[in-house]
């Protein structure tokens, strides 16, 4: 990961800037200069009037950008100077960037503060937070957050760099569509619709933030114990959510994994999916391929989706345990049935897939399960939450609190993998490891619908039988690093539980050689198939004999 | 154990390499001068447009030889000597074998055009190709002007890898339309149209007379046979066509004409000597196809062949249906079966073109009998396993033509033709009958 010495803004094409982009950088520039200012408590006398002009001038700055940049060239893949310029190739604007963006989530994580949260007369907000009561007031009639302003510059990002892909890509209609559909679900369903219906909330009636399509485990705290109870206290509609969250999991979301493939989430309603394929797209190309990185990947996201699976179970028995009269479910019951729930669906994926199931992922698996049973037994007989932990030995001594078991593990996971891995490493590094790192090595959800895909799944990429030349390019912007090359070039189709349906390895094959699509599972996994123009009986040795 | 010697470390070496190496445990040394590692020679073009480093070009990382024993060596042979059973490399080096495939592919032909060895002048072929133009063309402040002279594959995509660093391109092709000796009219010039589009100055119908040195021996000008224009230029890429890369054999004994001469099981004048892929020549064509193929697909299928016949299996080369595909610019190409630039006395054509120009295709079809044979697409994909199994069971050209959707491999939500396509066919048709 060598630095590059070249700054980019200046050079030859295709890494120079034409003027129209040139103005588009400043644009966007002044729209940040004026946060930055708020943030460091300039008096901005019209927070309104300068809130309004700084989020046009960001989403201005992007389209003049792009329109410079796509406009006057003819339909195509758009990839000259992606390994020259120093914002996509490692150097010194993308480390910039890649700090920038790090603090900025590190800040927004653990120093709110800083941004300005309740600290005016009164717990009132200033600085950069102070910068976006207006619009807080105008949605949800209450101060912002520091949420708020995430969720605003996030919905911001994922439209201005949306419209910035669908012009790249103005002539593939699929990237087109699921675009729109990321820029949809962001702004309709993660902002404006939340931020109304908190409106909602009275005394005796509030609903959780609720971001519907954000289902657990990717919401670590779907099911905490604050959010179930006021579910349950929201009467019919509180109990339609909570219904409808379950359901989500168990029901929805695999019947369209099943149909679509895990991309129906991934790359066309996930908001973390969303600003990769649009504020991340820059970076697709940085996702490491090797075998090593495979390696690690398929040991980490299980590693997630476990403890996700552990600390969510051991939070739910605890409230099931001590609050027992409250909920028809009690501690035991929901133990019980937890672990047959895991202990039927391995059997019968151990026993129905016994033939595609390789030795080390029925190990992994067998692991996994072994652990989880080990726990959800220990939780049947033991009040974890008397065994305390402080966490100042996990934290660097950030967070000096003692913990009982399952809230640790709790805060924990909030805390190493809500944050840090999918925040701060997951789009602050986005510059240095690629756009999906979260997705590919953390995301329990992704895990979920990964296993689902790889095995139960009507998705695949087809190769089109011997037409890969092995160039490399699908590889290359394969955003969760996997190496589409190899597959195709031995006509086989790519059946892969991290594919998050992008389609962008179809969108620049130059010989048209992969089609994603739904269709039946019988002969979806062809390692053994015919590599097409070939002599047939060639093709029998070849076949038999390896 | 018996001892494999490949030379050239291409896509017909290195698959002939690996197959050898899933059926056996002979020891194999796959030699190459040119690169340490096999990499993808098509997507060259990528590195320098900056869409791909060079290590993205390699298919295999670099510890996958040592686990599967495959012995890389890097080197020129400068000699065969089939009776010693060695190889002598240029440093004076050699090399014992049991059995030898010469797998060294192409080089740019040269037609011995007045100052075609000057500094700038290049073909567009090897890796030192690309070190040369990056070196000749790094941008367009250094090179003000390229000139391409010869008007086929490799001739557009440095084409588009020059226009890519904003640098100006005139492109002369002999022909009086782009690479018509394979393409039929309708697609030529719809290329030729697109070419036109993306800036580059194409001129049909020219030939180079000769390429003029500055003071320093460095490409100054090209000057125009028929016009005797002289242009200006920094680059002039040699693109008109490739020719087997076979010098270091021709005193070698082994049986040569343009390329090394083989039989159907890929085997030389020469007891255990092979050749495949480009630089191999059949005594008789295979079909429509020509003696010489220097074509990825060919060369990864002799690859395999080849692999089986040393292996104690011994095996024809029998190629399928022909196909092929390229890009040119923004416009995608793939062909199935045999559609001739200038038709057979049996053969007929229905051509189709969208009106966006960048769609069109072509099909054959047998005048008499109406047997489907073959197909070009532009700017559609289409899949090769239904042309395929349409060509064994010979289909004729109506069934084809409805059943045309069954073919489509467009991504999702993309826009279909195949009506358009079927109510032409049928329009024409009609006027014919």
């Amino acid at each position: 990961m060598a630095v590059e010495r070249n700054m980019a803004l200046t050079g030859q094409p295709p890494k120079s800037l034409n003027t129209i982009q040139k103005i588009g950088v400043l644009i966007g520039m002044s729209g940040l200069l004026i946060l930055l200012l708020a943030t460091f408590n300039v008096n901005l006398p019209n927070q309104a009037l300068w809130l309004t002009v700084s989020l046009v001038a960001l989403t201005t700055g992007i389209i003049v950008f792009s329109k410079g940049a796509y406009d006057k060239k003819l339909e195509g893949i758009k990839n000259d100077g992606v390994w020259f310029k120093s914002m996509s190739s490692r150097g010194v604007l993308a480390w910039i960037a890649g700090v920038f963006l790090t603090g900025f989530y590190i800040v927004l994580y653990f120093y709110a503060e800083l941004l300005g949260l309740g600290q005016g007369v009164d717990g009132a907000n200033t600085g950069l937070i102070g910068l976006f009561d207006p619009l807080s007031y105008a949605l949800k009639n209450d101060k912002a957050s520091e949420w708020f302003v995430y969720g605003t510059l996030y919905t911001i990002a994922i439209i201005a760099f949306g419209i910035k892909f669908m012009m790249k890509y103005k002539h593939n209609r699929y990237e087109q569509l699921r675009t729109v559909s990321v820029m949809f679900f962001q702004t309709a369903f993660a902002f404006v619709i939340p931020e109304l219906m908190a409106r909602l909330n009275s005394d005796d009636f509030s609903l959780p933030y609720n971001d519907i399509k954000l289902m657990w485990p990717l919401n670590y705290y779907a099911f905490d114990q604050w959010r179930v109870d006021q579910f349950i206290n929201a009467q019919t509609i509180g109990l339609f959510f909570l219904i409808l969250a379950i359901l989500m999991v168990f029901v929805i979301s695999p019947w369209l994994t099943y149909k679509y493939g895990k991309r129906w989430y991934c790359s066309w309603v996930c908001g973390c999916g969303g600003l990769a394929e649009t504020a991340g797209d820059a970076f697709r190309q940085l996702s490491d391929k090797s075998v090593k990185a495979w390696k690690i990947e398929r040991w980490l996201i299980n590693a997630v989706l476990v403890f996700a699976v552990i600390f969510t179970t051991a939070v739910i028995s605890t409230y099931l345990g001590y609050d027992s009269t409250k909920y028809w479910f009690t501690k035991n019951t929901f133990l019980i049935s937890s672990g047959a729930f895991l202990v039927i669906v391995f059997a019968v994926v151990a026993y129905w897939k016994r033939d595609q199931l390789k030795s080390d992922a029925f190990i992994g698996a067998t692991a996994s399960l072994v652990i989880t049973l080990g726990f959800f037994v220990l939780l049947a007989f033991v009040d974890i939450n008397n065994i305390k932990i402080n966490a100042s030995y996990l934290s660097f001594g950030l967070n000096t609190k003692e913990y009982g078991l399952a809230d640790g593990l709790r805060s924990f996971y909030g805390f190493g993998i809500g944050s840090i891995f999918s925040g701060v490493i997951g789009t602050g590094f986005y510059p240095i490891l690629g756009n999906r790192i979260w997705c590919r090595m953390g995301c329990p959800m992704a895990g979920i619908m990964g296993i689902q895909q790889r095995l139960f799944s009507k998705f695949r990429i087809t190769t089109n039988g011997g037409q890969c030349i092995s160039c490399g390019n699908c590889s290359t912007y394969c955003e969760q690093g996997i190496d589409v090359r190899a597959y195709a070039q031995k006509g086989e189709n790519i059946v892969r539980s991290s594919c998050v349906g992008c389609g962008i390895c179809s969108a620049v094959c130059p010989r048209g050689v992969l089609k994603l699509e739904n269709d039946s599972l019988e002969g979806r996994i062809n390692s053994n198939d015919v590599l097409l123009g070939n002599d047939v009986d060639l093709m029998n040795y070849v076949n038999n004999k390896n | 154990m018996e001892h494999i010697a490949i030379i050239g470390n291409g896509i017909s070496g290195v698959t002939a390499a690996r197959h050898i190496r899933k059926i056996s445990d002979k020891k194999i040394t796959l030699i190459s001068g040119e690169t340490d590692y096999f990499f993808s020679r098509t997507a060259l073009m990528y590195i320098y447009m900056g869409h791909m480093k060079f290590e993205h070009t390699q298919p295999y990382e670099n510890w996958f030889w040592k686990k599967n024993r495959i012995e890389l060596k890097k080197g020129f042979v400068s000699k065969v000597d089939h009776e010693k059973n060695q190889l002598i490399f240029e440093n004076g080096e050699n090399l014992q074998y049991d059995k030898l495939i010469i797998a060294t592919g192409s080089k740019p032909n040269k037609f011995g055009w007045p100052g075609q060895d000057l500094d700038g002048v290049m073909g567009m072929y090897h890796k030192q190709d690309l070190e040369n133009l990056e070196k000749y063309a790094p941008n367009k402040k250094v090179c003000k002007r390229a000139v391409i002279v010869g008007g086929g594959l490799i001739g557009i995509e440095l084409a588009e890898m020059l226009n890519s660093r904003g640098i100006p391109v005139t492109f002369l092709v002999r022909e009086d339309s782009f690479w018509n000796g394979v393409l039929p009219a309708g697609e030529s010039g719809m290329i030729n149209r697109h070419i036109k589009n993306h800036h580059i100055d194409l001129r049909l119908g020219v030939n180079l007379k000769e390429i003029k040195a500055d003071d320093n021996g460095k490409v100054k000008s090209i000057v125009i046979q028929e016009t005797g224009e002289e242009i200006e230029c920094d680059v002039v890429g040699l693109t008109a066509g490739v020719s087997p890369n076979i010098d270091f054999l021709k005193d070698s004994g082994i049986e040569l004409g343009r390329g090394v001469k083989v039989n159907r099981f890929l085997e030389t004048s020469v007891p255990n000597v092979y050749a495949i892929g480009d630089c191999a020549e059949q005594h008789e064509a295979i079909g429509n196809r020509r003696p010489i193929e220097a074509v990825w697909y060919t060369g990864r299928m002799m690859g395999e062949t080849v692999a089986q016949t040393i292996c104690g299996n011994k095996l024809e080369y029998k190629p399928g249906h022909w196909f092929n595909s390229a890009k040119f610019l923004d416009i995608e190409y793939q062909t199935y079966g045999w559609v001739f630039g200038r038709p057979k006395d049996y053969e007929a054509q229905f051509h189709w073109i969208h009106e966006d120009d960048t769609k069109c295709v072509t099909v054959s079809y047998h005048k008499e009998t109406r047997e489907f044979l073959g197909i070009n697409t532009f700017g559609i994909r289409m899949r090769h396993e239904v042309f395929d199994r349409w060509l064994t069971e010979k289909q004729d050209v109506d069934y084809v033509m409805k059943h045309l959707p069954e073919a489509n491999f467009d991504p999702e939500f993309y826009k279909h033709f195949e009506k358009e396509i079927l109510t032409a066919f049928q329009q024409q048709q009609t006027v014919n009958a």
